[in-house]
């Protein structure tokens, strides 16, 4: 018998066969983006229209509203695959489970994170946030929204096996969320004030970095730990 | 006929009560082996130790000779399992299914894409590869699964219940195909409700009566 060790195969496969998935379940993914721009256009009618004002908030604004998109959607990163059975033939499968994993995560980014970085402009005019901000907010979306992907995967893992996993999927992932909160809204205010954004832009950076490379095992040995019973 | 999967002393509880006790088997090329037992006697919980899946028992797993905690890759390489979820997504067609299985097993476009029509029109699928899979019904669906049997190459079929919502003229083709991989050098374990009427000797390990 020849033994052979898919690699690639498995990630090209497995990121072309989510994206379809949800291509063809478009309603789930407008979802975080229907959430993430109608919590936002309610913020100017609950604190009133004064530029000044929302000028000052929109960066939390915008960057909680977002964490919060991607936090519920992350829920559903491995639960029709957990239901149908499809879970345990990824980890059965030759495929390396790092790189499967990995597949799924960079789909949910560009599922949720993608679009609410491309969406984020239209956000922040309407919040009123100085047209300097513009483009740190979206370079901080753009990284930033792909950390909270792979550490909403690692939660996901962790509570796909449970019936009511959402309130424990927040608990665990919601506080792991704060330093991208932090560094997110910072780069967004360094650009407004006109300071050099690059310092916290290139946290955000090194934080992806280091969830792209390590997160993917700890996501694996979650779902290895969900399917094991 | 050399050794597969062999397991020694297994042993497996859950809540106290003790589903496999002391265990002994050898899987061996051309075997086909039926787990037999009532219902909740941990016929699933077995094949699912057996695959891997499951960590929750004591005793030790082999394959080929080596511990299967050591051989996975290899093992996974050869295993194919069909459990009792089908791991069919039903807005995506028979074809586009089975492509994702396929690329799973490292197989290429070229060759996967004429793998997985010869697979689909095996089991009865021919003219139904691009119809979404929530517009077939329960037993096409099931069939769908069942064409993950002919993609690659596989030295072991661990199935769960794999008879289930197949018709008459279903179950005798996955008899025949059952004792066709067996004749050709392959292992099967399976469980089933069904009396197997195949022409070939069935190794039985009956659960449930410790």
């Amino acid at each position: 018998m020849t033994s052979y060790r898919p690699t690639a195969t498995g990630f090209v496969a497995t990121l072309r066969r989510d994206l379809l998935l949800a291509f063809r379940r478009r309603s789930d993914f407008f979802n975080p983006l229907a959430f993430f721009l109608i919590v936002c256009s309610l913020f100017p009618m609950g604190i009133g229209p004064d530029p000044k004002q929302l000028a000052i908030l929109a960066p939390g604004i915008m960057w909680v509203v977002a964490l919060l998109a991607c936090l519920l959607s992350s829920d559903m990163l491995f639960r029709s695959d957990f239901d149908d059975g499809s879970l345990e033939l990824m980890l059965l499968s030759p495929s390396s489970l790092y790189l499967q994993v990995l597949a799924k995560t960079l789909a949910h980014w560009l599922l949720t994170g993608f679009p609410l970085t491309i969406l984020s402009p239209l956000l922040a005019l309407l919040l009123q946030l100085p047209a300097s901000g513009t483009v740190a907010m979206m370079l901080a979306m753009a990284v930033g929204t792909a950390s909270l992907s792979f550490i909403g995967a690692i939660g996901a893992g962790l509570t796909v096996g449970l019936r009511k996993g959402g309130l424990l999927l927040s608990l665990i992932i919601l506080p792991l969320y704060v330093p991208v909160l932090i560094f997110g809204v910072g780069t967004v205010q360094a650009a407004v004030d006109g300071f050099n954004y690059m310092g916290p832009l290139a946290v955000l950076g090194a934080l992806l970095a280091l969830a792209a490379t390590l997160a993917p095992l700890a996501i694996a040995a979650s779902v290895r730990i969900s399917v094991d019973n | 006929m050399s050794s597969l999967l062999q397991t020694v002393d297994l042993c497996c509880e859950r809540d106290g009560r003790c589903l496999v006790d002391r265990l002994n088997i050898d899987v061996r090329e051309g075997q086909i082996y039926q787990i037999e037992g009532p219902n909740g006697s941990g016929k699933t919980s077995l094949l699912r130790i057996l695959s891997g899946l499951s960590s929750r028992y004591t005793g030790d797993l082999q394959w080929r000779g080596s511990a299967v905690s050591v051989a996975r890759a290899e093992y996974l390489a050869e295993l194919t399992y069909l459990g009792h979820s089908s791991g069919v997504k039903a807005v995506l067609t028979p074809r586009e299914n089975l492509m994702w299985h396929a690329a799973l097993r490292g197989l290429v476009d070229d060759t996967a894409g004429a793998l997985v029509m010869a697979a689909l029109d095996k089991v009865g699928l021919y003219g139904f590869e691009d119809a979404a899979c929530f517009t077939l019904s329960a037993g096409q669906q099931r069939r769908v699964a069942l064409a993950r049997l002919f993609l690659g190459q596989s030295t072991l079929w661990i199935l769960d219940e794999p008879f289930t919502a197949i018709d008459k003229q279903g179950v005798l083709e996955l008899e025949s195909w059952i004792v066709d991989y067996a004749s050709a050098g392959g292992a099967v374990v399976l469980t089933t409700h069904h009396e197997l009427n195949i022409d070939h000797a069935i190794q039985r390990v009956t659960l449930g009566d410790v």
